[in-house]
């Protein structure tokens, strides 16, 4: 190829030829994408109900000439043989420099979830949407100790969020349990899922382990929906007790929370509420994998990932060390379920949806198996971006998309790559990124 | 002769129908390194494997320390102070070499920690050297040193060597063994080691035995071994002369 003579000296020898013929064939292939896409366009006519077709030449000369200007360019700037090197768009200084600043991320993030509600008690939207956020990054964290410590790819991980989830409103409802005691049972109930789970699928590992979880969360939708008679199939349940203040409900009289307190009635207040609950709850559910990380099961999971037959001739039971792993997943997403199940006061099996299980993975994969901060950076980017991208209405997919493509193909390791050994003896070392796992298939 | 440490007796261990082990005889006292030389193919790993419970004799039974282990889960042969360096070492190569030992140690709890490790960094000083340095990036000795180290650390009564010698260069190979007689002479640790390096291993051991397809063909103490006609035959000399013919 000429081109790779030209690639050898950059900004010495322009192959400006070679540059025109590519962006020649860019232009043609986008001509024929574009041709039916934007430049025609149908539309129906009122009177006689026919559809015409419009023409639109100007439009689609347009976008052919963009992607030509835009071809040219970089054939002419960065090309090598062909592929864009990413490494020659993301320069190595910048992705040490965002390890560095990971370590003031986490205090700065916390500050920052701790003040929201003060920064923004007008904005109900908001409020709400960080209640979103922190149930994703509670979501992610449980997922990650089955899938970034203990190595089990699970794509079912959001039967466990339904089962606490109607776990909760079925026992709030029925025996009229309050919150703070479903909370628990909720979880309870999750990992005992959890362990049922596990059984079977002991001695499956990777892509076979994952299409069985995959199918145990269908199973769990499917009864949810059949089962009409406990759980309201596809009705769903409605009218769910919402949470009180420590047995102080929020309501508009002498007994309220707002009178108790001696303050204006507020429905704020309630979300406020909410948004500290899930807070309080996301940071032990943090707090609980750290300090597990570090006790001999914590280790037994690290091991497990890493290689499975060691792990026996190690003495480990890898039965028991699969199953707590699954279990202490599972009873995080159960509370995280159940936490779900008061805020909405409704739930119905549409909320518990093969996306969610993907989208919860994605969080995990995309923040870097095994961080903590970069799963709740990651759930803060993917569902603050999801809102973010609302306007767009139908190319929001597609620039979730293209962002997650993008990250794979820049931080293949996910945006906090670095794994911090679990023990150190003299001084904390940090394991560089290249070395922690990468996104393979 | 006391009674053997490790008595094994007519096992038979099968892969689906096939018969890896038909019927292993073989004995290990306490205070000797016996080793188990054989060809590619020819059941060694299977009979290592086997001791350890994955996978399960089908017939036969093994015997540690008078206890019927044959039928004894995986880990609950490795508490009964039976370690492993399995074949191929697998370390875990993101965790640190302090956190591999910490594994190793899994079993006996952590009350002797820090003696074990002790022991450990006086056999191998370069472990020590590298105890925060993650176990993928350790040299292919190295890595060797640490699987038996963090054997070592569940202090076993009796050590199992799966070819240590496995990708090793010749001055590596005679730090491993130098270091395997070590443990053996001055701590009397019982090492039953499975070796495709038979020089080396026959030279090293007490007793050796020799597998073929299954089956133990000879036995007896490793330098009258190394003198057999048909061991040097099939394992020794005939390597060499093979070679030669192929030059």
């Amino acid at each position: 190829m000429p081109n790779e003579v030209a690639s050898a000296k950059p900004g010495t020898n322009f192959d400006v030829v070679g540059a025109l013929k590519d962006a020649g064939l860019a232009a043609l292939i986008a001509f024929g994408l574009f041709s039916l896409i934007l430049g025609l366009r149908t539309e129906q006519d009122q009177i006689s109900q026919q559809l015409a077709l419009i023409p639109r030449p100007l439009l689609l000369a347009g976008a052919v000439a963009v992607v030509f200007a835009g071809r040219f360019l970089v054939a002419l700037l960065v090309r090598r043989g062909g592929m864009i090197d990413p490494g020659a768009l993301l320069p190595h200084r910048l992705t040490a420099k965002l390890d560095r600043l990971g370590r003031f991320l986490a205090p700065a993030l916390l500050a920052f979830a701790i003040a929201t509600p003060f920064l923004f008690y007008s904005n109900r939207y908001l409020l709400d949407l960080g209640i979103l956020v922190l149930t994703y990054v509670m979501l992610g964290w449980g997922l990650n100790v089955v899938v970034g410590l203990a190595g089990l790819l699970d794509l079912g991980y959001v039967a466990f969020y339904a089962v606490g989830a109607y776990s909760y409103a079925l026992i709030a409802q029925h025996f009229g349990l309050s919150f703070w005691i479903c909370l628990p049972l909720a979880g309870i109930f999750a990992a005992f899922w959890g362990v049922l789970l596990g059984f079977p699928v002991l001695r499956l590992r990777g892509d076979y382990l994952a299409i069985v979880t995959l199918a145990f969360g269908e199973i769990i939708r499917l009864v949810i929906i059949n089962w009409s008679s406990l759980t309201g199939g596809p009705n769903g349940i409605a009218s769910i007790p919402r949470p009180s203040f420590f047995g102080i409900p929020f309501t508009d009289d002498e007994h309220g929370f707002a009178a108790f307190f001696g303050l204006e009635f507020s429905s704020t207040h309630r979300v406020v509420f909410l948004f500290y609950v899930i807070l309080a709850l996301a940071l032990l559910t943090n707090y609980a994998t750290l300090r597990l990380r570090r006790l001999p099961i914590g280790r037994a999971w690290e091991a497990l990932r890493e290689d499975e037959i060691a792990c026996r001739s190690l003495g480990i039971n890898t039965t028991h060390t699969k199953l707590t792993a699954f279990a202490i997943g599972a009873m995080i997403g159960g509370i995280a379920g159940s936490f779900f199940a008061t805020r909405q006061g409704f739930i119905s099996p549409e909320s518990f949806v093969f996306m969610e299980s993907a989208l919860v993975l994605a969080i995990v994969v995309l923040g870097g198996m095994g961080s903590q901060l970069g799963v709740a950076i990651a759930a803060l980017v993917m569902i603050g971006g999801f809102e973010l991208f609302r306007g767009f209405e139908q190319f929001r997919m597609l620039v979730f998309g293209v962002v997650m493509v993008a990250i794979m193909v820049w931080r293949p390791r996910g945006l906090i790559a670095n794994r911090t050994p679990s023990v150190f003896l003299e001084q904390r070392k940090v394991i560089p990124a290249a070395l922690v796992e990468k996104a393979r298939r | 002769m006391s009674a053997p440490l490790l008595s094994i007796r007519g096992v038979k261990t099968f892969y689906g129908n096939i018969m890896a082990l038909a019927g292993v005889d073989l004995d290990v006292c306490e205070g000797e390194i016996v080793t188990l030389i054989g060809a590619n193919g020819a059941g060694k790993s299977t009979l290592m494997m086997t001791i350890c419970g994955t996978p399960q004799a089908r017939e036969g039974t093994i015997l540690f320390e008078g206890r019927d282990i044959t039928r004894l889960p995986t880990h609950e042969i490795i508490r009964s102070h039976i370690a492993q360096a399995p074949e191929g070492r697998r370390i875990f190569p993101r965790m640190t070499v302090y956190e591999n030992l910490q594994l190793g140690a899994a079993v006996t709890g952590f009350a002797h920690f820090d003696q074990d490790l002790k022991r450990v960094f006086t056999l191998f000083p370069t472990l020590a050297e590298r105890r925060e340095q993650r176990g993928g990036t350790l040299s292919g000795g190295e890595q060797q040193m640490l699987s038996i180290g963090r054997a070592l650390m569940s202090r076993p009564r009796l050590l199992l060597l799966d070819e240590p010698s496995l990708g090793l260069a010749p001055l590596l190979v005679q730090q491993i063994f130098e270091a395997i007689r070590n443990l053996n002479e001055r701590e009397g640790l019982a090492i039953f080691l499975v070796e495709q390096n038979a020089h080396h291993a026959l030279k090293l051991a007490h007793r050796g035995y020799v597998l073929v397809n299954g089956l133990i063909t000879l036995e007896g103490a490793g330098r009258e071994l190394l003198e057999r006609p048909e061991v040097r035959e099939a394992y020794l000399d005939g390597g060499r002369r093979r070679t030669e013919q192929a030059r």
